[in-house]
């Protein structure tokens, strides 16, 4: 029979393939790295001190970076009142300030649009380039854009890498270690609320805020993709948003939607609240109002 | 055991073959070769800069986030689609003149998805994370991301036309025939999956409704009547000079029937683009922007309207000389019509389908896109490689297909 040397090829190839497997298994487990959301709660944690010892040399001052989970029964939604806003645009630098955008090559992660009193909110008489000596200019309104933290994101559906996803309190995150930089996001998101490291971004080491989340303001690398977080670091802890702070006309408001006493749950209920382009069935959790 | 160290030995001929064709040429050959690979080395040191500085180089900002380089991938993609145009007739309808230039098409498919998945590394922030969409170490968010059916379709054409070219080569390189059972159902195979790498990439754009130009279900059967066009005027050039340069034999009517199904296709081309601009124009919603931004310019903002109209001419002109058929069949006016096709069809692809489409913005602001010097270097050398790939695997495929290159069979096995 040839049934020795038959069992001997067999043998051999259930070595090769047992070392195979296992050779695999350390390359898939082992090293590398892998998108943050997948990794177990202990790599995690040494993947964030190491991110901690590299911005902290980069920097040369101590810098956290949180894991915060999503708070359970939490989630967040805004809302602006846009007979409120006056265009003064500090909601864009405290917003900069907060979340460590890179200021050169200078990145914004909201975008007021100035828009003229008979027109509506028309995009395409939109100016977001106005100078006025001084705002709000007379006849005319204000209409800030950030990402709109959509419930049917187009830009999370459309990357190829699962790079970007919507956490359970509704915030769509981005993992700046593993999108590739495609930008196929940026071409998707209606409200160009995706922004693109083209260059290094760099910050200056005295204006960098080091109180960070893994998910948010932590430094980014050049090449890929960022966007408002909600201010990730910062509604997890029970704060608001650097922007609903910052604005002086009170015309910003932040809550948790799931809460009936919130004051966003008052304003969705009682006031005359729209969503931008809502033909596209994006779904926002960022409402706008008319307060008055 | 006997018969692996044939296999070895045989291989070891084939490759030593085809570097001795590849190194033995004509002035005209090594010119060409020069010329290619002064391309590849100032798009090598572009690229350099790019992957230095970043992607800031390039003229793409965050309102136009896309430009030269995904244009051309799309127009390449197309490219590599037309290969099906002469499969289609050669093992469908039997038609003979044909057949015996599919594998040509072949070639060009693959350096044409070589050029596409460069074209996409280079564009990409990135590209040493390119593995990310590999599983299993990576991810590749399948079925979600158009982008991930990209991937796949665009591997399995590539593999396709790699296994049956090489195979044929091959066979014919030891002198037997190529066997039917492999190829047959691989070229019928290479037929939908050409028509589906053209149709996914159509998808990518179609399906964002955030961009109104390309949220048109007319996009993936305009891109197709496209590819039909710009595929074979290529080829059409290559044919021309291989029967000028080498022993092989062309016919006049397998090249008279490609520029006849490349007027079909202009045709079709033109009326799915005219009735495009017809429902923009007519209904005139604020959708038009994008359409108006190409053809006509927004305010001051013209830089494409040339490159528009440009265009429409080449295709037009294409269109009449392919249509007449005494005036395909006179040698000058063949080229002019084959030039205007796919220059025509380049422009339309380049500058007409990405840019337009992202300007103005999805929040009004019109940035003009036009590529930098990078973009341009860098583009030049993709396409440097990709026709030194496909010069040098003519090089090898040519002779042997006429029998001047082929395994010597004698007494001592290998070689003299």
């Amino acid at each position: 029979m040839r049934s020795d040397s038959h069992r001997t090829t067999v043998n051999r190839r259930e070595f090769a393939s047992c070392a195979a497997a296992a050779a695999a298994g350390f390359l898939l487990t082992g090293c590398g790295p892998r998108r943050l959301h997948e990794l177990p709660p202990d790599r995690l944690k040494d993947a964030i001190r190491e991110m901690e010892r590299r911005y902290a040399q980069q920097y040369g001052t101590a810098v956290t970076v949180s894991d915060a989970p999503p708070i359970p029964g939490v989630e967040f939604a805004y809302a602006l009142d846009i007979s409120r806003c006056v265009g003064c645009r500090r909601c864009v630098h405290a917003c900069v300030e907060e979340n460590n955008q890179s200021r050169d090559p200078e990145v914004q992660w909201i975008r007021v649009l100035e828009m003229e009193k008979g027109k509506g909110v028309d995009f395409s008489e939109a100016d977001p380039y106005y100078a006025p000596p001084e705002v709000p200019e007379e006849g005319h309104f204000y209409v800030p854009v950030q990402c709109q933290q959509c419930r049917n994101a187009p830009c999370t559906k459309v990357c190829p890498t699962g790079a970007t996803w919507t956490e359970p309190d509704g915030i769509v995150v981005v993992d700046y270690d593993w999108c590739i930089g495609c930008r196929y996001c940026m071409a998707a998101c209606p409200y160009g609320a995706r922004h693109f490291n083209w260059g290094q971004p760099s910050i200056p080491a005295d204006r960098l805020n080091v109180k960070t989340h893994v998910l948010g303001n932590r430094p980014r690398p050049q090449g890929v993709v960022e966007k408002c977080t909600f201010c990730i670091q910062r509604t997890r802890n029970g704060r608001y948003p650097a922007c609903v702070e910052v604005c002086p006309a009170g015309a910003r408001k932040f809550g948790n939607l799931l809460d009936p006493d919130s004051e966003i749950r008052y304003i969705i209920e009682h006031k005359r609240v729209l969503v931008l382009k809502e033909e596209l069935n994006t779904v926002p959790r960022f409402f706008y109002f008319y307060g008055t | 055991m006997r018969l692996r160290v044939g296999t070895v030995r045989l291989f070891s001929q084939f490759v030593g073959g085809s570097i001795r064709q590849v190194l033995r040429g004509p002035a005209a050959y090594w010119a060409w070769l020069a010329v290619l690979l002064m391309l590849i080395v100032s798009g090598g040191r572009a690229y350099l800069g790019q992957v230095q500085d970043g992607l800031i180089v390039t003229a793409m900002r965050d309102p136009v986030s896309w430009g030269f380089y995904i244009g051309n991938f799309t127009f390449l993609v197309g490219v590599a689609a037309a290969a099906v145009v002469l499969v289609v007739p050669a093992y469908v309808y039997d038609w003979g003149p044909i057949r015996e230039i599919v594998i040509f098409g072949e070639l060009l498919a693959i350096s044409a998805i070589m050029m596409c998945l460069l074209f996409v590394l280079v564009d990409i922030g990135r590209p040493e994370r390119f593995w990310h969409l590999l599983p299993p170490a990576g991810r590749l968010n399948f079925p979600d991301s158009i982008l991930a059916w990209d991937v796949l379709v665009l591997n399995i054409y590539f593999l396709i036309n790699v296994v049956v070219v090489t195979h044929i080569v091959y066979m014919a390189f030891t002198g037997r025939h190529y066997n039917k059972r492999i190829v047959v159902p691989l070229v019928l195979l290479s037929i939908p999956t050409a028509v589906g790498i053209h149709t996914v990439t159509a998808f990518l754009y179609n399906g964002l409704a955030a961009r109104p130009y390309w949220n048109s279900s007319i996009l993936a059967p305009q891109f197709l009547a496209s590819a039909f066009c710009s595929g074979p005027a290529i080829l059409l050039f290559v044919l021309q000079l291989l029967r000028r340069f080498t022993r092989f034999e062309i016919k006049d009517d397998a090249i008279w029937k490609i520029a006849e199904l490349m007027a079909y296709a202009m045709f079709l081309n033109l009326f799915l683009h005219g009735a495009e601009a017809f429902k923009e124009y007519y209904s005139n919603t604020e959708h038009l922007l994008y359409t108006r931004y190409w053809f006509q310019g927004l305010g001051d903002h013209k830089t494409l309207v040339p490159f528009a109209w440009t265009a429409v001419t080449l295709n037009v002109t294409a269109f009449l000389l392919f249509i007449v058929p005494a005036a395909r069949r006179n040698r000058v006016m063949l080229n002019i019509g084959c030039f205007a096709t796919y220059a025509g069809c380049y422009i339309e692809k380049g500058m007409g389908l990405i840019i337009p489409g992202l300007t103005p913005d999805t929040l009004g602001e019109i940035y003009e896109y036009y590529p930098s010097m990078t973009e341009v270097r860098v583009a030049a050398g993709v396409f440097a490689i990709g026709f030194l790939v496909f010069t040098l695997m003519l090089k090898v495929a040519v002779p042997i297909a006429l029998n001047e290159f082929q395994l010597r069979r004698g007494p001592a096995g290998a070689g003299h």
